[in-house]
């Protein structure tokens, strides 16, 4: 059966967010050959319609509108409904990232839709389209089907790879009006402390540390390996509860949940519910003094050691390989 | 103020995750208040005794729930209800849980409802959202600060690292996200009184939904474990040699640098 699938293209500091392109793989085999739409939302929009047609929209709709310059549930909901209802699509896919988080639940509410929140999988097998993702924080999965209506799904960035960008495809990019009123939420400020760089949720590379980090100094070296390799600093529970870092960096079953293609796990010793949160991680290292730590078992690669010693050496390596391989 | 609450009881995050014919394996687990929700019941609490008014526990579950909702109350809160679905709904989803809170929260005009911004079991953090959307009121998803002063509310919340300052107006439905609070420990007076506390237990009737009302929109069929990860390599040697070794294998074995 083939479907109109919608795709939101999410914008984070002025471009579109990587997760929005994997949607639009996504879409794609939801659409089981119909037409995937790409939608983008905001204050200015120019640039976003060609750049979802170049990874895979087959058309883009757009709403310019002044109160959409911040994200907010009321303006970007008001929007979004406003395209559905023109575009009566039979799937919608998001990212499931704080926007799709806070964003997708109330437009199901809103349709009295379901909806399949943080798929990292999807496949079409026998007439069903079966969606893959964690739960119980990655020690388990489960595969769902859709049962009634909408094929609506948020997906986890990292899991489902883009396509390859076709900078010659092209495809209409219309705009539509939508009356946006009645904002009960205002944004007064925004304080950015993730800032330096990447998103944890996006990381290829995360560098995270544990209680055996010592202080908040003893983060400097982590970010300095996190910078050299192009990746974000997380941390675990005991890091964050001894006021080392923000819980904002905190990985585990509290916390973000992550899939990077490397996760370095510095002085962490592994306690069950932070490896909920990274285990599934495509490779492991594990750098602890403590031989018997919990870490190693789940590690592919483990150093037994001071990390204050071997941190500060690999970051020299990578940055070796790395003038090396330019 | 009214304020209410949204609790799941969930696995206890100590615990393994076993299968037992296709499904989770329950047998002599610990369960707990779902850990995001508890930050919502620590709030509510707080707020109540800084503004006055009553904190009402809500959960949507089986009989087994009380015991979570008994720890709430024993934490402060000062009534609770449990919405047991037991005999009617085999296979909710989020539609369904959500559906049927807002079916009993329409009528209760709430000033201010928590939740936790995800359970650490389904992890889809939808239930929240789709409360406040059908009783149309406003909220604000992973809060870090709540402050209320008469009707206006001033919220930080966590944007994927970012701190957001939002101003609102009560009603509002907030989650819970961690760094809001440390939520306290029920003491033994508080776990005393808990037992007197009220506890209303209320069916799919008594809200006068059907059971196709709520039907699932979703259903699961399969659950699986992820594979276990074989012991990995431990290197050996001169501390500066494991590195040059590690760095190697990153990029020739591993290939992810």
């Amino acid at each position: 059966m083939s479907r109109k699938v919608l795709v939101l293209g999410e914008v984070r500091d002025g471009s579109l967010r990587n997760v929005s392109f994997e949607a639009i793989a996504a879409a794609k085999t939801i659409s089981e050959g119909g037409e995937v739409v790409g939608v983008a939302l905001g204050s200015d929009v120019s640039g976003f319609g060609e750049s979802l047609i170049q990874y895979g929209a087959d058309r883009v709709v757009t709403v310019a509108h002044p109160s959409l310059a911040q994200y907010t549930s009321d303006g970007f909901s008001q929007a979004l409904l406003g395209v559905i209802d023109s575009e009566k699509p039979e799937g919608i896919v998001l990212g499931h990232t704080a926007l799709g988080k806070d964003l997708a639940p109330r437009i199901a509410g809103k349709l009295d839709s379901g909806l399949v929140s943080d798929v990292t999988s999807l496949e079409e097998t026998g007439g069903n389209l079966v969606f893959t993702r964690p739960i119980y924080s990655g020690k388990a999965f489960e595969k769902k089907i859709i049962t009634d209506g909408l094929v609506f799904v948020t997906i986890r960035p990292n899991n489902i790879d883009a396509l390859e960008k076709d900078g010659g495809r092209t495809g209409d990019i219309s705009s539509l009006d939508v009356d946006i009123k009645d904002l009960r939420t205002i944004i007064k400020d925004v304080v950015r402390k993730a800032s330096e760089g990447v998103d944890l949720s996006e990381a290829k590379v995360i560098i995270a540390g544990g209680r055996g980090v010592k202080s908040e100094e003893g983060f400097e070296p982590l970010k300095e390996l996190a910078d050299v390799l192009g990746g974000a600093v997380g941390a675990s529970r005991g890091a964050c509860d001894a006021d080392y870092c923000d819980y904002s960096l905190q990985i585990g079953q509290t916390g973000k949940v992550v899939t990077p293609d490397l996760y370095i796990a510095c002085g962490i010793s592994g306690a069950i519910q932070h490896l909920a949160g990274m285990s599934n991680s495509k490779v492991i290292v594990a750098i602890n003094k403590d031989p018997e730590a919990n870490i190693f078992k789940v590690a592919d690669y483990g150093i037994v050691g001071d990390l204050f010693e071997v941190v500060p050496l690999l970051t020299e390596e990578f940055r070796k390989l790395k003038v090396g391989s330019n | 103020m009214n304020i209410y609450v949204l609790l799941k009881r969930t696995f206890d995050t100590e615990e393994k995750i076993t299968l037992s014919g296709g499904k989770i394996n329950e047998d002599g687990a610990e369960f707990i208040i779902n850990p995001y929700d508890e930050y919502a019941v620590e709030e509510a609490i707080q707020v109540r005794d800084a503004s006055g008014g009553e904190v009402t526990v809500v959960t949507v579950g089986g009989e087994e729930a009380e015991k979570q909702l008994r720890t709430a109350l024993a934490m402060g809160a000062d009534k609770a209800i449990l919405i047991n679905i037991e005999d009617d709904v085999e296979n909710g989803d989020q539609f369904t849980t959500a559906k049927i809170l807002a079916e009993y929260l329409k009528d209760k005009n709430p000033d201010l409802i928590l939740a936790g911004n995800v359970a650490i079991d389904g992890g889809s953090g939808q239930v929240g959202p789709r409360v406040a959307e059908q009783l149309n009121i406003p909220y604000i998803t992973t809060i870090t600060k709540l402050t209320i002063d008469g009707q206006n509310v001033s919220v930080v919340r966590d944007v994927e690292g970012d701190s957001e300052t939002i101003e609102t107006s009560l009603p509002l439905l907030v989650t819970a996200q961690q760094g809001l609070n440390d939520p306290r420990y029920p003491s033994l007076p508080g776990i005393m009184k808990a037992k007197k506390k009220p506890l209303e237990e209320l069916e799919l009737d008594d809200l006068d939904l059907e059971e196709e009302d709520v039907e699932a929109k979703t259903k699961t069929i399969e659950i699986f474990l992820p594979p276990k990860k074989e012991a990995g390599k431990i290197l050996q040697g001169d501390l500066s040699d494991q590195v040059k070794e590690l760095a190697g294998l990153l990029r020739s074995e591993a290939k992810v640098i």
